[in-house]
Order: C-alpha cells, then structure tokens, then sequence
C-alpha cells in the first residue's frame, strides 16, 4: 500500500506542475534532444590501427566505438546510429567473411539504419544479399531501384523513427555504380538521380509522413574538386529544401567540423561525413521546444 | 470515479489536448575521435576474438620461403619483386586464359606504383600477398592492336620507372627511345595484334596507360592480383626472383 500512495502523490504532483505550466505559457515541456551519430566507409576497420601504423596509430577499433556509443545512448536514450554505407571491403576480414562479421557488429552496436556503398557491392549484389541475415538494421536507399534484382524488397527508400514524440525520417542515396563497380557485380539494379530522388524524398517525409527531421544518408560524395557540378552532398544541399542534416560518405572526406550550406529556400542545411575507417563517429544533437518563439529566433547552430 | 482516476484524466488531457509542435532551435554537431583513451567494450572485443584468430591463423600460416629481401627500389628498368610479381601471375592466368579462350597470353604489363611493400627476407604467408597486393584488383587480359602495342612500349621507353613486365623484353637508348623490343625472343610485329595482361587499374586508364583504351576486346579473368600471388606461393617452396636484362637502358 505505500508504495500505491508513492506513485498516487507522484502523479498529484506533475499534474499539478503540468497545469501550473499551462498558466505561465501553453507548453511549458522541457526542450527534447534527438542524438544522431554516425559512421561512414569504415571498409572492415574492425581492429583498431596497431600503433605502427603510419597515418592513424591507435586509432578507430570497433570495440571502442561501442563503449562510446553505449555512453552517449546512456546520456540520451532519443539516440540514432547510422551508416553511410562502403561498410565492405579493406580489411581480410571481408575476404574471409564476406561481410558477416561487419553486420553482426553493426547488430551489436545497434546500428539503426544503413545505406549501400559501391564496395558494398565488392561480392556482387548476391553477396550483398547473402550477408543480409546478420544484419539487424535496415538498408535504405531511395535512389537504387532494386525492382529486378535478388535485393527486391530488402532495401527501402526511407525508414521514420519516432522519439520521444519527434518523428524523424531518414532516406538514402547512392552513387552511380557505372564505371565504379562492374555491372556483372551490381546487376539489374538501376541508378537514378539524387537531386530529384531526394526532393521526392522530403516531399514524403515533410507532407505525408509529416517528419520534424529529415535526414539524408548519402554515398554520393562530399564534393568532387575537379568536376564541381557532379552531384554531391554539397550540391545536393544547394538545390533541396527541408534536409536538416546530410550524413555522406564515399570521399572519405575528413572535415574539420560539419559544413553549413544554404539550400534552395537559403535555409540552412547541415552536410557532415567523418573520414573512413572507424577512426571518427559524428554527433549531431538536434534540440526541439513545443516554444514556437524560441524557434522564431532562428535555429542556432553550433559546429 | 475517484480522486486517482481524476488525475489520469487531466494529465491525459493535458498530452493529448493539442498536437505538440515541435521547434527545432538548436543544433550542436561534432566529431569524436575513436582513441586507445576509449576503453573498448570487452562483449565486442570477445566476439571479434575467434574471427581475429582464425583470420590471424591463416593470414600466418607459411606458404613458401623467400631467399632474400626484394624492395620495388633496387634495380634500375627491372627489379626482383617487380620480375616476381609479373611471373608469377603470368603463370597463374595463362592457365586461365588458355582454357577459356584456347590462346596464349604474349606478355605481362603491371605498374611500379602496385608494389606495395617489400619482399621480406623468410617465411611467406598469405599476408606477405596483402601486403605486396592490398587492393582487389583483379586480372584482365586485353587484346591490343600493335599499333598500342607500339605506344605502350613507348610509354614505357619515356616513364622512367620499373614497371614490371615478363615475357617482354625491352631496350631503350640513352634518349628514352625503344631501341629494341623482343617477345619470347622474337621481334614484335605491329601489324598483329597481342593478349596483353594486366590489372582493371591499369586498363581503366590507372597511371595514364591510356593505350589500353583502344583495344579490340577485354577479358576479364575474375581472378584477383592477390589470389594469384597466394595462389602461387602455394605451388612453390622458394621464392627467388633476380634482377635481370628483360628491361634495361642501354649506355649510349
């Protein structure tokens, strides 16, 4: 019986909190924070680089990576971990195994969702196929049309998760696979383009599925110096609109903090990727109020 | 309805009561470095343990013996490990291409730049192959015309590297011109056509060898550089390349 008065005064009390707040402002919730890590091109860097190594001595290890992911998911459960994808093929490991230890890794961090890299396809798409048990995250890619190959049904354009009453949706993109993989590897699976592909995408996201996040996870590459008018991410954030964040990989570009871009409406759209190789993982908070004036400021951004 | 269930109504009411907005007003990105100063998790790190172990185990186990160490940096027009590794996977992809096509391959072509460590002096392993052959490129024959036959000799005349090559032999003059060019110690003829062995790197234009872009078919042998190479210690004891007169400067 005591412990029943316990949980009866507990509930007296923010209820009375609760309308205490709705006398001072409408809402008066405590702000809510929505984590997103990421990884890109990690290329089989399971085992950290031995302290020989030449370039990244003691770096990356996907040992380590989980102990850091476990402690930010401790600090804030609203936690979403993703991959862009290149997560095949650099180490013998994925020559020993295809691919298998990676997934299941990837399973015990509790990855959330992935998209596909062109090493991805390194075993052909039968070997990407092959691996898909071990994986316990979805695959998503808004702009591969797997329609005629084994992969049919097994990778969706986008995938929404919802925390803590954020709805937040998540699409994927790749990169052409002509001329990079062989279409003996790749098959029947057709590329289309990004920039189209993604102003479909946040359509779906911002009117029908009604997100208050939308993040692209992209292969595309960062920028490409000597063809700037290739599709990238950076160019991909010029001519959309409603992206909040841009999670690339494919350049192995290492970027001294995420790169702020305006998109086409000139509002701010954030494109980061963390190198290759396991040896850095992106945090990206995103804090929300029920406070329409705080938001009316402007959304800071702190890089 | 008692006092209790009151208050399960009213905080209903108040989550339900209108839709939350939600307003994005800050975002704070950064990136962590993954460090030895970040304990790695022992769950993980068990579940690695049997893969590492058995990949360890094989990547260790001795497949031949090399007599000495050969670097891609001794030897001028020709080196050791570079004569090692275009033999060698000649040897290996012949074989290949014959029973698929019924043809000989005339001669290898690699780069300089694809030897990527030493030789090292001792046991052989399958890692001494990762380690020579990191990537995954795989082996592709390409039939030329003599016309890029003749342009690929040139470029190898003018590029003043040991690209390594085996069943050609090459001779350039003090002026980086080919002076003499042999195959299985027959003069080449530049109006035949020859089956030329090489990487996807290189055929797809990797540093510059744009000749093999105009080419009267490719065959892609499905064969990795890598396989072949630990293909090939395992049909060998000793390992004992030399430098030889395959691809030489003459003096004037």
């Amino acid at each position: 019986m005591k412990r029943r008065d316990f949980i009866q005064q507990t509930a007296a009390a923010s209820t009375l909190i609760g309308l205490g707040g709705l006398g001072l402002q409408s809402f008066a919730t405590p702000p809510k924070k929505i984590t997103i890590l990421h990884t890109n091109d990690v290329h089989s860097h399971i085992d950290a680089f031995g302290p020989e190594d030449g370039r990244n001595a003691n770096k990356g290890g996907v040992a380590r990576r989980a102990s850091l992911i476990e402690a930010i998911r401790k600090e804030n459960p609203n936690t979403l971990l993703m991959d862009a994808g290149d997560i095949f093929q650099g180490t013998p490991y994925f020559n020993y195994y295809g691919g298998e230890l990676e997934f299941k890794l990837m399973s015990m961090l509790k990855y959330d969702v992935a998209t596909i890299g062109n090493h991805d396809f390194d075993n052909g798409i039968d070997g990407l196929y092959a691996q898909l048990p071990h994986a316990d995250f979805d695959f998503i890619s808004a702009n591969y049309d797997f329609k005629n190959t084994i992969m049919d049904t097994h990778v969706k354009p986008y995938k929404t998760f919802t925390k803590e009453g954020i709805k937040i949706g998540v699409f994927g993109l790749g990169i052409q696979l002509d001329g990079l993989v062989g279409k003996d590897m790749y098959k029947e699976t057709v590329y289309m383009d990004p920039i189209e592909t993604a102003q479909e995408m946040t359509r779906v996201l911002k009117e029908t599925e009604r997100c208050d996040l939308i993040i692209c996870l992209s292969h595309i590459g960062y920028y490409y110096k000597n063809s700037p008018e290739k599709v990238c991410d950076l160019n991909l954030a010029k001519a959309t609109k409603d992206i909040d964040l841009i999670i690339g990989g494919h350049t192995h570009t290492f970027l001294p903090k995420p790169t702020v871009v305006k998109n086409i409406e000139g509002k701010n759209t954030l494109v980061n990727q963390v190198g290759c190789y396991g040896i850095n993982l992106g945090k990206i908070d995103f804090y929300f109020d029920a406070d329409k004036n705080k938001a009316a400021e402007g959304t800071s951004i702190i890089v | 309805m008692n006092f209790k269930h009151l208050l399960v109504v009213a905080s209903v009411l108040i989550f339900t009561s209108c839709k939350q907005e939600n307003h994005l007003y800050r975002i704070e990105g950064k990136q962590i470095q993954i460090t030895d100063s970040l304990q790695a998790n022992s769950d993980v790190e068990a579940f690695i343990k049997p893969y590492r172990e058995h990949v360890n185990k094989n990547l260790d186990s001795v497949l031949a013996y090399s007599v000495d160490t050969y670097s891609k940096n001794d030897g001028e027009y020709n080196t050791a490990v570079g004569n090692f590794m275009a033999d060698a996977i000649y040897e290996q992809a012949n074989p290949v291409f014959k029973k698929r096509t019924g043809k000989d391959i005339d001669f290898v072509l690699l780069n300089h730049g694809g030897i990527r460590s030493i030789l090292s002096k001792g046991n052989v392993t399958a890692r001494t192959a990762y380690g020579l052959m990191p990537f995954e490129n795989s082996m592709v024959v390409v039939d030329l015309k003599g016309a890029q036959v003749k342009e690929l000799l040139e470029y190898l005349a003018k590029a003043k590297r040991a690209h390594p090559i085996s069943k050609l032999k090459l001779a350039i003059d003090a002026d980086f011109n080919v002076a003499s060019a042999s195959l299985h110690d027959s003069p080449i003829d530049f109006n035949k056509n020859y089956f030329v062995l090489t990487n996807d790197y290189l055929y797809n234009g990797g540093d510059h060898m744009d000749f093999f872009k105009t080419n009267d078919s490719l065959y892609d042998l499905d064969y990795k550089i890598r396989n072949a190479l630990i293909d090939y210690f395992k049909k060998v004891d000793t390992i004992n390349p030399v430098i030889d007169d395959r691809f030489i400067q003459l003096k004037n």
